[in-house]
């Protein structure tokens, strides 16, 4: 009998203690834990290492716990929205490593795979590349870049069933399945929850075997940083 | 001059047919608005969608679907969703035809700086870093000086790189360059802009041969 199934966010992080190592699906505010984040906030754990494309917008996301100072240290690719991370940077508040997105990608799908390193072109000769290993394959230099070591995985899923099993929707997939396979403890939060065996397995993106818990969430407010339209003619 | 729609335009006219395409963030994405009717280019987002269509009308904005600037977007027909290790899966394997990248600094030969300005200024590098390194074309869409005038093409980058050697073709407000082994090599001009403005506002290894025409934007 698995049991993977817990009732809400606050169950599923209850283990989360300060100074924990935690790896956040979603890119920009669109597929990202909004259930677990709001959970974080209010079991007040400090000191965490997230490492997320993002961090969020001032209030929303990760964003949430800068401001409450929860965030020790932010790997991230990208946090061109977010203001009060630039001040917390800048101040030297807050320890932050930046990293290429392939290669965050890239590193979170070796941890999953069972992969110690990988070699990426990216970097190659800039800061990033400081104090890492280069090695040459047919002429090319590459960078040699570590699996990630983390404690826990926290993604966002469409879609799951009581075993675990996720599939994603659109552009929120992004992340969210490389997380998941790369937590020591992976917490799967979902829009929408059924009974293992409603799903079809071709459509699986994510099979059980990554998820440790589930959940479904409650009251997604899913905010849009840019709302773009077009008008109708 | 130009202004950004006039790049935009601009660096439509390199798109071929056939091309995918990956746009990066301000300027570069104007340039979907500029594809020629009579070719078919797919783009990529590297947050996980091959096949970006126009932005969505007002009841059909979806929180799941936008690009990489994070703007509510639509699909076209035969598009794909993926995760971002497939994302950049693609864009390492040289699938990817041509991208298309803002700077703050190129230099004249190729390298380019666009995400840190140390000390004032940290957005992070996204996916940039890893476009440059492997992408086949680079074309860089970008003011040719800043706020004070002074040029940023240069002989070489103050900011922090972000790619070394990568890009071919730089398309400012004054003119568009191919990246070769002497500098810049003026190709066109901007309209109504002289090619001794042009040597005025160019700091790094400027390359004029021959008579340089105005482009042509239609």
């Amino acid at each position: 009998m698995l049991t993977k199934l817990v009732a809400n966010a606050d169950e599923a992080i209850r283990d989360i203690s300060d100074g924990a190592v935690i790896m956040l699906g979603g890119f920009g505010l669109c597929g990202i834990p909004e259930n677990c984040i709001a959970a974080l906030v209010r079991k007040g754990v400090k000191d965490l290492t997230c490492i997320s494309n993002n961090a969020g917008v001032d209030d929303f996301g990760i964003g949430i716990m800068l401001k409450t100072r929860q965030v020790k240290k932010m790997i991230s690719s990208y946090v061109g929205e977010n203001a009060e991370f630039e001040r917390q940077l800048l101040s030297g508040e807050l320890e932050v490593e930046l990293i290429p997105q392939g290669t965050l990608a890239t590193r979170c799908l070796a941890t999953g795979y069972g992969m110690p390193a990988i070699f990426t072109p990216a970097g190659v000769g800039t800061e990033v590349a400081e104090g890492k290993e280069i090695r040459e394959f047919n002429g090319k230099p590459y960078l040699l870049e570590h699996a990630f070591d983390s404690d826990f995985s926290i993604v966002k899923a469409w879609k799951g069933d009581t075993h675990g099993n996720l599939i994603f929707r659109a552009t929120s997939r992004n992340f969210n399945p490389l997380m998941a396979m790369a937590g020591k403890i992976t917490i799967a939060e979902v829009e929408i929850l059924v009974e293992a065996g409603e799903l079809d397995p071709d459509q699986i993106h994510t099979p059980g075997i990554f998820v440790n818990r589930i959940f479904e969430g409650r009251n997604y407010e899913k905010r849009i940083e840019q709302v773009t339209t077009s008008l109708k003619a | 001059m130009l202004d950004k729609f006039g790049i935009a335009k601009r660096i439509a006219q390199e798109l071929k047919d056939g091309y995918y395409v990956n746009l990066g963030i301000g300027i570069p994405t104007l340039v979907a608005n500029y594809v020629p009717k009579e070719i078919e280019v797919i783009l990529q987002s590297e947050n996980g969608l091959l096949g970006i269509g126009p932005f969505p009308f007002a009841d059909d904005v979806d929180a799941d679907l936008i690009n990489a600037g994070k703007q509510t977007v639509t699909t076209t027909k035969g598009s794909s969703f993926f995760d971002s290790a497939l994302s950049f899966g693609m864009i390492r394997s040289g699938r990817v035809d041509l991208t298309v990248l803002g700077a703050m600094e190129v230099a004249d030969n190729g390298d380019i700086a666009n995400w840190k300005i140390p000390g004032k200024m940290v957005k992070g590098m996204g996916g940039a870093m890893d476009l440059v390194a492997a992408a086949k074309n680079i074309i860089v869409a970008m003011q040719h000086v800043d706020k004070k005038g002074n040029s940023k093409l240069l002989k070489k980058c103050s900011l922090p790189i972000t790619g070394l050697g990568c890009v071919k073709k730089v398309v400012t407000e004054l003119g568009v360059f191919d990246i070769t082994a002497e500098g810049f090599k003026l190709l066109e001009r901007a309209p109504g802009i002289s090619v001794d403005y042009i040597k005025e506002k160019t700091e790094g290894r400027l390359l004029i041969v021959g008579e340089i025409p105005e482009m042509e934007l239609n």
